[in-house]
């Protein structure tokens, strides 16, 4: 009976004590700013399924999209601050200055950066994902599957994430079929399905028979699959759009990070970090892989997705040679993540100039 | 690279896909123009007529329902304009800016729903001719049925302004409202038909986009085309063959700068990028010079409000 007694007394001071966390972390409030409509069905889309996520786990949540990159970013979060949101996700590049500077303003509301290196303030956080390890996979397939030996490679912006994804995709591409080329045609945007299908169906009328993409709409898997030749699917499963051409997709996932981060700030536990996960923390996500993938091709890529997984094996492992044959990374090395932040130089093997 | 008389063909087929709703937009545009209305709400009803296609292309699951209805939400959008331009004779510019700022935001409000679902397969015609002819068959064969009406539109436009008494009667109200009013013609009826006229075939041109181009709906899918319909129009000084001419070499060098890059010619990607619109413009305006034939073809009271004391 006494037991029993402390026992209940111990049970209900710990439910108290949920209950008493739980109420709290009711009470954060989490805003997300983004750079496009979330209906892009690509990177702001992704972001937001994020927070929807965080939603679900309890957290009240608002956005605002399609901010610019200028003053207006700065006015925006300020606002942001001001009415009592307690973390609040920058999800651009361009966001970088103006979260530092609003940060300054606000020392007791917590910032977190998409894919930037600067944490000027205590309050600041950045994050980002290790996309090129989902290219590093695309790559592999591409390199088995293509019969024509061209791949095409719609491309958007030459920026260090946009080059390390190509480098990836093309050393992994190589490994496995030492005789292809990459053929790469920068549309200069991140979504126009009009000139993103237009850039795609000159690769394919070119001979490329397998079409990757670091653009963001699905218009290329769907020309794809109207000329019947193989593409991946970016930043969302976009397997639906395409049955036929697409093999697999890898997926941005931000949810988990989202969550920990918004219920760290509930427990009092949110600190500054620097964050790049890729696919061993599940923020970079394989879809599954098609069935016209022969079967060893499929156990090969598994093997491949839980070595990168568990470091074992790594994107960028030397030698890596740039285009007029410099040694980038030595025999045994791996690059290290300075080297992959500000990559701007082609490797060996993949065709033509970055647009300067 | 090989040069293979089918992949000039296949080429050329793209670069028509790719004008295809630059010139129904453009013709469409051309009537209201010559009406003495500038609308410059060109993408506003361009992207409504996405929208519209692509929902009602998933909810109904019928085609014909859907293309109608894209170019009835066109004309529904462009009744608004024209009942602010000519019985309210709000300010022409004013008030298209504002069409296309409407039509952005009501389309990606519908359209939240829309977002990551594939859409139909759109039928082609004349697919069974498609190897028959080298050169040939992949422009003439294989296409959708708006692709065919595009392609015949400039010239039914053309003759429509040239040869018919309605014709006649929309240049005599764009040239000279007052002079119309005093031979009896409604000069506001004619301007609404015209306005109308030109939101069907936005609302076309944004569901050859979202239907039948890039089988889609995403927010701003329409990405600025109905900016360049609008230049277009001013810069082949109204006449409508000269738009299909204008459309071609834009759409043309917007893909064969896609070639280029993958062929690896080294000319930087920027000045390829920018190439469709300085060499469309270049063209346009030295094939329009004659300064007599553009003061017969620009409506003269373009963008001014009529208004008639009853």
């Amino acid at each position: 009976m006494h037991k029993f007694l402390i026992r209940s007394f111990v049970s209900s001071l710990v439910l108290l004590f949920t209950l008493t966390v739980a109420a709290v972390a009711k009470d954060v409030k989490a805003a997300f700013v983004y750079i496009g409509p979330t209906g892009d069905h690509g990177w702001t889309y992704q972001h937001d399924v994020g927070r929807k996520a965080v939603e679900d786990a309890g957290f009240k949540t608002t956005y605002v999209e399609g901010v610019p990159e200028s003053a207006d970013a700065e006015r925006v979060l300020r606002q942001l601050a001001n009415s009592g949101h307690d973390i609040i996700f920058t999800t651009s590049f361009g966001y970088m200055n103006p979260t530092n500077k609003v940060a300054k303003e606000f020392p007791n509301v917590k910032f977190e950066h998409a894919t930037g290196y600067k944490r000027e303030h205590p309050n600041v956080a950045t994050y980002a994902a290790r996309f090129y390890e989902g290219r590093t996979i695309l790559g592999t397939i591409a390199g088995t599957m293509t019969k024509s030996n061209v791949i095409g490679y719609v491309a958007s912006f030459p920026i260090p994430e946009v080059i390390r994804g190509i480098n990836s995709f093309t050393l992994a591409a190589q490994k496995v079929n030492p005789n292809i080329k990459t053929k790469i045609v920068w549309a200069f945007t991140w979504y126009d399905p009009g000139k993103e299908a237009e850039a795609a169906k000159a690769l394919i009328d070119q001979g490329a028979d397998v079409i990757a993409q670091h653009t963001d709409s699905t218009a290329i898997v769907q020309m794809a699959e109207k000329a019947g030749v193989y593409a991946f699917g970016q930043a969302s499963d976009m397997d639906k759009f395409a049955p036929k051409a697409v093999l697999t997709s890898v997926e941005n996932n931000w949810g988990p990070y989202y969550v920990d981060r918004v219920k760290a700030v509930a427990n009092g536990t949110w600190s500054q970090k620097d964050t790049w996960h890729g696919i061993g923390d599940g923020m970079v996500v394989i879809s599954g892989l098609d069935s016209q993938m022969p079967s060893d091709l499929q156990a090969k890529v598994k093997k491949l997705q839980a070595d990168l997984a568990s470091g074992k094996v790594h994107s960028f492992t030397g030698p890596i040679y740039d285009q007029k044959g410099n040694l980038m990374v030595a025999e045994g090395k791996t690059a290290d993540d300075g080297m992959l932040a500000g990559m701007m130089t082609y490797v060996k093997g993949v065709e033509g100039d970055i647009p300067k | 690279m090989i040069v293979d008389i089918n992949f000039v063909g296949l080429i050329i087929a793209s670069i028509m896909a790719s004008a295809v709703p630059l010139i129904l937009a453009s013709c469409g545009e051309l009537i209201t123009e010559r009406s003495g209305v500038l609308n410059l709400g060109v993408e506003g009803m361009m992207i409504i007529g996405a929208i519209s296609g692509f929902a009602l292309m998933t909810v109904t699951g019928s085609l014909i329902i859907a293309v109608f209805g894209a170019m009835l939400a066109g004309v529904l959008i462009s009744t608004i304009f024209a009942f602010l331009t000519q019985t309210l004779i709000t300010n022409h510019v004013a008030t298209g800016l504002a069409l296309t700022i409407f039509g952005i935001g009501i389309s990606a409000m519908i359209g939240k729903n829309f977002v990551g679902i594939p859409g139909k397969e759109f039928p082609v015609l004349f697919e069974g001719l498609k190897d028959t002819i080298p050169l040939l068959s992949p422009i003439l064969f294989g296409h959708s049925i708006v692709f065919y009406f595009a392609f015949a539109l400039p010239f039914i436009t053309s003759y429509f302004l040239k040869k018919t008494k309605i014709g006649l009667i929309v240049r005599a109200v764009g040239d000279s409202p007052e002079s119309a009013s005093n031979q009896g013609i409604n000069v506001r009826f004619v301007r609404y038909a015209c306005i109308l006229y030109g939101g069907a075939m936005c609302g076309l041109a944004g569901a050859y986009l979202s239907m039948i181009y890039t089988p889609q709906w995403i927010e701003n899918m329409t990405g600025g085309r109905g900016w360049i319909a609008l230049a277009l129009v001013v810069f082949s000084t109204w006449n409508p063959i000269k738009i299909l001419i204008g459309a071609m070499i834009f759409g043309g060098l917007t893909i064969i700068q896609f070639h280029m890059q993958a062929i690896g010619v080294r000319i930087p990607v920027q000045f390829l990028t920018a190439l469709p619109y300085i060499v469309t413009i270049i063209v346009l305006v030295v094939i329009s010079r004659d300064s007599r034939k553009i003061r017969l073809s620009t409506p003269s009271s373009l963008g001014k409000s009529f208004h008639k004391d009853n």
